[in-house]
């Protein structure tokens, strides 16, 4: 990284010269091939560098940038306001871009809809998004089944815990979360079923004192393993490393910041889809509006096994995993009871994970300690 | 299995845990701004030099692998934002207020820029003192793990209140504050001692920056701060500009900062939004209790500019 902010005098020359090139040939009617490359725009809640939510999109971004043939800008810390709109229409309205991935769940309504009706010529495709016939065509939401992920994730933590409390740090109780939450805890107990997931909500995506603080009361109450769904992991898996507990890592992977004691991670695989949905509008296919997937369509993926995973809880992850991968498992199958008691899914219902139900979630199933308001 | 947990006590002890390991930078900031209240002049820009601190501190440690020359750094930035703010502020017809949110939003600007390429590497930590290792309670121990900053900032509270009481710099500083009429007749130089005053506030602000990233929680991202330097500045006035209070404010605000996570993970799980909002639900109590039309700004410097 020290190289980064030395600056000798031949690469500054040479970086001087480059620019010169570069603004002779822009003057050049030959200039103008470089045109084609169609401009997509990604925009980030937070830096694109943090181990975690925005980290995961912009590796997809990058992976895109590699491809060749676009044309990707980037923009991070765009907060949950206007502020999206004042970005999605300078990089419409400066950059050309003919499609745009806000990628922040607070993006969708009403900012990327309003914009959405005013340019109908682009193409917006929000993550974490519920899409509906009401909203303009020209929009779409795509997101994935991470969900089986943190099922697999339940499921090692189940097998290596040795209190059998698990601790899940969670922003706010909207239905991704409590789906996360709810396939966590239904794979921990599999393994064990007397296992318990203590959910603590800090109220934000990133608050990372709030987080340093929930992770230190779950240690305190006897949670050997924890896991999480906010915007960054980072402070949460270092929290845990320095405590001597184990983690499960959520968005990327983050086995660099708990060495000891990371178990495994579910991860998003922005690198599959976006190179994949850019390349359909290129070639001028139709992009569904609700673009879904999970391991088998490999929209997410999980981290590798850490040192303290034993072999039983691996041949059982991997077990599953297969099956998922397959399309022929089945997480949420009822009989499924709420944490209050009350059946909220009945025996012999399967929800799969294409089943809208699922995207309304609003309960915490039996063994999650915590309330969801 | 449950012999070694608290349980319900594990709430208290959070609390207090969490006071000492939140107050921090709440401490750093208050003490920093009162020095500068004090000297007559308001200085907003704090969160900025929180953050800047933060970032610099985290930044240096990482450089050199010494975190104590990270905390030196962060100072020392913070130093600079407070020349700059009085600097500003010298000029004739120039609001202070304004300037401080100006530099607020270029601190944070600055360290976000600046701070890119350190956001992902691991620097060196600050040394913990394990005041817990005669209890045989793993949470107690772990809980009592106190940072060197938090006990610097224990020593320099009292030593602050008695310095603006007894030593000749403390009395020129409330002079300039009080009156600046009375201090032109003494023949101080008022903006000399302003730009002092500022100085010494923002570098107190920059050490408390550099307690987020390099102690707790420990690492420097870009959320780090979330408002904790404003609400510092806000503090000072809720202390009545008394550096003991001060103290005790920053571990109230601590305290109630830790209150949510400590009953979520007992199991009160129920109207945490609220318990989150436990702070400034708490601020909001104490001042309407302690208000009342004479006691409100007794304490304030006579030329600050929000008694004016």
């Amino acid at each position: 990284m020290t190289s980064a902010f030395k600056l000798s005098r031949r690469a500054l020359l040479q970086g001087t010269a480059g620019l010169g090139a570069a603004a002779l040939t822009a003057g050049l009617p030959f200039g103008q091939a470089q045109a084609k490359d169609v401009a997509i725009g990604f925009i980030y809640v937070g830096p694109r560098d943090d181990f975690g939510y925005n980290q995961a999109h912009a590796q997809g971004a990058a992976a895109l940038k590699k491809l060749g043939g676009f044309k990707v800008l980037e923009e991070e810390n765009v907060p949950e306001t206007v502020a999206v709109e004042k970005t999605m229409e300078s990089m419409i309205n400066l950059d050309g871009a003919a499609l745009v991935f806000p990628t922040s769940f607070g993006y969708y309504n009403p900012h990327m809809i309003k914009l959405a009706k005013k340019y109908d010529k682009v193409r917006f495709l929000h993550c974490g998004g519920l899409w509906s016939d009401k909203d303009p065509a020209n929009a779409g939401s795509y997101f994935g089944y991470i969900d089986e992920a943190q099922y697999l994730n339940g499921i090692v933590a189940g097998y290596t815990s040795k209190t059998g409390k698990l601790g899940f740090i969670a922003a706010k109780p909207i239905p991704q979360v409590l789906r996360n939450i709810n396939a966590f805890t239904l794979g921990a107990r599999l393994a064990n079923p007397n296992v318990t997931t203590q959910v603590i909500f800090t109220g934000d995506w990133s608050m990372p004192v709030k987080e340093a603080e929930a992770t230190n009361g779950l240690i305190n109450q006897g949670v050997d393993v924890v896991t999480c769904h906010v915007d960054s992991p980072k402070v949460i898996a270092e929290t845990a490393e320095k405590r001597g507990i184990m983690v499960c890592g959520y968005h990327v992977d983050q086995s660099k910041l708990a060495p000891k004691g990371y178990l495994t991670g579910a991860e998003w695989n922005w690198e599959a889809l976006y190179p994949k949905l850019a390349k359909s509008m290129q070639g001028g296919e139709k992009i569904p509006n609700l673009v879904r997937g999970g391991l088998k369509e490999g929209v997410v993926k999980t981290s590798a096994y850490g040192p303290l995973v034993e072999e039983k809880a691996r041949k059982h992850a991997d077990d599953i995993k297969t099956k998922l991968t397959a399309g022929s498992y089945v997480i949420f199958k009822g009989p499924i009871k709420d944490n209050k008691g009350a059946t909220v899914i009945g025996a012999g219902t399967e929800r799969g994970q294409t089943d809208i139900e699922l995207e309304k979630m609003n309960y915490l199933v039996e063994g999650v300690l915590g309330a969801i308001a | 299995m449950t012999g070694d947990l608290l349980g319900w006590w594990g709430v208290p002890l959070a609390v207090l845990a969490g006071a000492i390991r939140v107050s921090t930078p709440f401490l750093f900031v208050s003490l920093g701004e009162c020095i500068t209240e004090k000297s007559g002049r308001i200085n907003l820009g704090l969160e900025g030099t929180l953050v800047m601190g933060a970032m610099s501190g985290y930044a240096i440690s990482y450089l050199t692998g010494s975190p104590w020359l990270g905390v030196l750094a962060a100072g020392c930035a913070g130093a600079v934002f407070g020349i700059l703010h009085a600097a500003i502020c010298s000029l004739p017809r120039v609001n202070d207020i304004a300037v401080g949110i100006a530099l607020m939003l270029f601190g944070i600007g600055l360290a976000f820029f600046l701070g890119k390429p350190f956001i992902q590497p691991q620097a060196p930590n600050l040394p913990s003192i394990p005041f817990g290792n005669w209890s045989d309670n793993a949470q107690v121990r772990d809980s009592l793990r106190i940072n060197a900053l938090f006990l610097i900032g224990v020593v320099l509270a009292p030593l602050l209140l008695w310095a603006f009481r007894n030593t000749r710099w403390g009395l020129i500083v409330r002079t300039v504050g009080d009156s600046a009429d009375a201090a032109l007749a003494l023949g101080y130089a008022i903006n000399r001692v302003r730009m002092f005053s500022t100085a010494a506030g923002g570098f107190l602000a920059g050490i408390g920056g550099s307690f987020l990233s390099l102690s707790y929680p420990g690492s420097w991202s870009e959320g780090l701060s979330s408002g904790q330097g404003i609400t510092a500045v806000a503090l000072v006035i809720f202390a009545r500009w008394n550096p003991m209070l001060c103290f005790w404010a920053s571990l109230l605000f601590g305290g109630a900062a830790a209150l949510g996570p400590a009953l979520q993970s007992v199991g009160i799980t129920s109207g945490y939004y609220l318990f989150n909002a436990a702070p400034y639900a708490l601020t909001l109590l104490i001042m309407i209790l302690t208000c009342s039309r004479d006691r409100t700004l007794a304490g304030a410097p006579g030329e600050l500019g929000v008694t004016r």
